[in-house]
């Protein structure tokens, strides 16, 4: 039985390291596709793997960008991968408590999601937010302090790990119960259209989460009222510990919108998610909601009670680390187009761990929350809850 | 014959050793099992009972239910790798995975597929990962499985059914892997809300939901999953449902609770023996429909009465209980009936120990109860 399991998964994993083998074959080929010379502002390159449509015209697979942006792609990944690590080792050392999830690996989507779109179109997600948090403008200061449950957090130590938020750059958090957040993005486009501001939502998902029923239930209100409604699946390929297939009839997830639109992306490669996030943008202020499947990898486990390794091989880890990594893909370009130095990228990442180190150390520093704030946001004005500590003469408050 | 019951139950409890292992630990008395099970146990010899943990405990419960009843079904998300706290480990190595599955994410489609399964006549054992992901299935529960029976003049029932879900804190939990929601399953005739103490506990009582002819939500104390260590007997025994139990004798005031408040409850009454008060703790075991009788006779002799549970105390169950309880005994009362619960706020994340209804508290309301 247990032998049957791990023959079956690996014959399954071949389908999962498809886009490996396509990398691969793509990998000589890196270099070819630059049409411009280095020292030019823009570089078209080609992405790793033709878009997959359903329904849709693909865009094209020739990318623009630029040398600033490649770099600055390369710093904000490998800056979301540092703060990451340091999260799981806050978490063992019992600093962060609560649940936590890790987005490590999958930082394409989250970058390149934002190289797309502006601060006025609107996100939401589930609870591994992180990453995604970073890519809104959120500081490292405001990441550990909330998951830490500090003051100086983005809710304020309220909210922890699964729930970060920042208004002021549409990002709508941070949300707790699988698939929950899609039907609030479809509420949240319809009021960007109603509002006619041209700005769009892209609601995101896991794999696990395509397979409740809010999804579908979403997908009918943005497509029968023409919502500017992106629906971003981040097919990492397990839901918490089920393999996609095991858990879903159809794993293309971007076809299971039927009469929504869908494009499969390769979410390891940061210019594949820029540009149909760009096209998504476009098409949705035009005709309403598309699906984006955005083919990528968690590392670690789905939380981290999971160790992440007793449903997938250790071997499939390391090589979607070694064929697929979305940084060392961006490392790559770099060279390649003499862009930095080798040394010079090392050194980035030398000080974006120090930065980590830096903002962890402030947060250390960052006050609890003051006790009142447990009754604070329940409601508008507070409750009027009377509580009282171990000995009721003693502490006794009635909050405001 | 109930009252004789419970008198012979608490003699049995009175003269086993107490067992002890873990810092959440319980007085164990066996003054839970059956008096059939004591004859049957008389009758043949069982094997002699392990220590367990709670997980454990609800693990061989599920390898029973299984192995006794071809038609009993283990689904839920992950269960399949024994999920995420063990409870159904090595379940689908043993019985194969048509009988032990795991589902997608959709818990309404989990409890829905559940009373189906259980409309054909089956044992459908579902499992929801936690207590706070019950909610998408909430219609499903109170809708469709709570009056499934009723609706159709007794034409179909879902009595087969058996939700497992995994309630309440674990010292860090944050605002959604905390939550005890039993209360609002009490409001919803139709269905049992069974709670467990202990690894004992949960096994019989498992057991007893899952031959229930009645759908059953099943509230399991993930804190005591691995705290929690006492001896289980290794056969397939049942705990009687809607029987609360009596853990602990007193005189001055009654304390009622359920699940891991329990374990609370019982160092505030250790504590409060010390000051010269003796307290009467009960085990409701389970919450609808719950045994007045018990409750009530205890209160008949203490006069008082103090509930403690952790979900907020505006409409917790302690709610109903109280004024039951009034109804019942108004004139023995000799002070107001004390609730320490959880606070009424969401779960939260940092506060949890201000949150929580700890045993200072309990032990504060037990004297000032006590002093009124």
């Amino acid at each position: 039985m247990a032998l049957s399991h791990i023959a079956s998964s690996s014959s399954r994993s071949k389908n999962l390291l498809k886009p490996i083998a396509a990398v691969l074959s793509c990998t000589p080929s890196l270099r070819r596709p630059i049409s411009t010379s280095s020292d030019s502002t823009t570089l078209t390159i080609e992405t790793s793997v033709p878009f997959t449509a359903h329904n849709c015209e693909a865009p094209s697979r020739s990318v623009e960008t630029t040398p600033k942006e490649l770099l600055s792609f390369f710093h904000d990944m490998a800056l979301m991968r540092r703060m990451e690590i340091a999260a799981d080792s806050l978490y063992k050392a019992k600093l962060i408590r609560g649940f936590c999830h890790l987005y490590d690996g999958q930082e394409a989507v989250a970058v390149g999601m934002e190289a797309a779109i502006t601060k006025k179109d609107s996100i939401i997600t589930a609870y591994r937010d992180h990453c995604t948090f970073i890519g809104r403008g959120g500081t490292l200061l405001e990441v550990f302090s909330e998951l830490m449950g500090r003051q100086d957090g983005c809710s304020r130590g309220k909210g922890g790990s699964m729930h970060f938020y920042k208004k002021e750059s549409g990002f709508y958090g941070g949300h707790g119960i699988v698939g929950a957040q899609i039907p609030l993005g479809c509420g949240l486009a319809f009021a960007q259209k109603y509002k006619k501001d041209e700005t769009v939502t892209f609601a995101l998902y896991g794999d696990g989460a395509a397979n409740q029923g809010q999804l579908f239930e979403a997908l009918n209100i943005a497509a029968l009222w023409d919502l500017p409604a992106i629906l971003v699946c981040e097919n990492n390929h397990y839901g918490m510990g089920t393999a996609e297939w095991r858990a879903a009839k159809s794993p293309a997830y971007y076809k299971r919108g039927d009469y929504v639109p869908g494009l499969k992306v390769d979410g390891m490669d940061v210019l594949a998610v820029k540009q149909v996030c760009k096209f998504a943008k476009e098409h949705a202020l035009k005709n309403g909601p598309l699906i984006l499947e955005m083919d990528t990898y968690r590392y670690h486990g789905h939380s981290m009670s999971d160790p992440g390794s007793t449903y997938r091989t250790r071997d499939e880890i390391s090589g979607v680390r070694q064929e697929r990594d979305p940084i060392e893909r961006v490392r790559k370009l770099i060279l390649a187009h003499d862009l930095a130095t080798e040394k010079e990228l090392k050194d980035t990442e030398k000080e974006l761990r120090k930065e980590v180190d830096e903002a962890i150390a402030k947060a250390k520093e960052s006050p609890m929350p003051d006790p009142s704030e447990l009754f604070t946001n329940i409601y508008v004005k507070g409750l009027g809850a009377e509580s009282f500590g171990a000995d009721r003469k003693e502490v006794r408050v009635v909050l405001p | 014959m109930a009252s004789s019951m419970s008198v012979s139950r608490r003699r049995f409890g009175r003269l086993l050793a107490r067992i002890s292992g873990s810092r959440r630990q319980f007085s164990s008395t066996t003054s839970s099992i059956s008096i059939d099970d004591q004859q049957q146990q008389q009758a043949q010899p069982q094997p002699q009972p392990r220590s367990l943990n709670l997980y454990s405990a609800i693990n061989q419960a599920l390898h029973i239910a299984l192995d006794s009843d071809p038609r009993a079904y283990v689904f839920g998300e992950d269960v399949g790798f024994g999920g995420v706290f063990r409870c159904t480990t090595g379940l689908a190595d043993r019985f194969g995975k048509s009988r032990v599955f795991n589902t997608p994410l959709c818990e309404q489609g989990i409890v829905g597929f559940g009373i189906g399964l259980a409309a054909m006549g089956n044992r459908a054992i579902a499992e929801i990962q936690f207590a706070d992901y019950i909610y998408p299935a909430f219609d499903q529960i109170v809708n469709e499985a709570a009056k499934f029976r009723y609706r159709s003049g007794n034409q179909f029932n879902c009595g087969g059914l058996t939700i497992r879900a995994p309630y309440g804190a674990v010292g860090h939990g944050g605002h959604y892997h905390s939550q005890s929601p039993e209360a609002f399953f009490c409001h919803v005739p139709g269905i049992k809300v069974v709670i467990p103490r202990s690894p004992r506990q949960a096994k019989g009582l498992l057991l007893s939901c899952i031959r229930d002819p009645n759908p059953v939500v099943f509230f399991e104390p993930k804190w005591l999953y691995r705290l929690s260590v006492e001896e289980v007997p290794e056969h397939d025994y049942m705990l009687p449902l809607s029987e609360a139990e009596v853990i602990r004798e007193g005189n001055d005031i009654t304390l009622v609770g359920w699940g891991a408040q329990l374990s609370i409850m019982e160092q505030a009454c250790i504590d409060a023996e010390k000051d010269g008060i003796s307290c009467e703790l009960i085990d409701l075991r389970t919450l609808i429909p719950w045994d007045k009788e018990t409750v009530e006779a205890s209160v008949r002799k203490t006069g008082r009465l103090l509930i403690s549970h952790e979900a907020p105390v505006t409409g917790g169950f302690g709610a109903e209980i109280s004024a039951s309880i009034v109804e019942r005994c108004f004139l023995r009362l000799e002070a107001p009936v004390s609730r320490v619960c959880g606070l009424d706020t969401p779960f939260p994340l940092v506060f949890e120990p201000f949150y929580m209804p700890t045993k200072n508290k309990i032990l504060d309301a037990i004297k000032a109860t006590v002093n009124y």
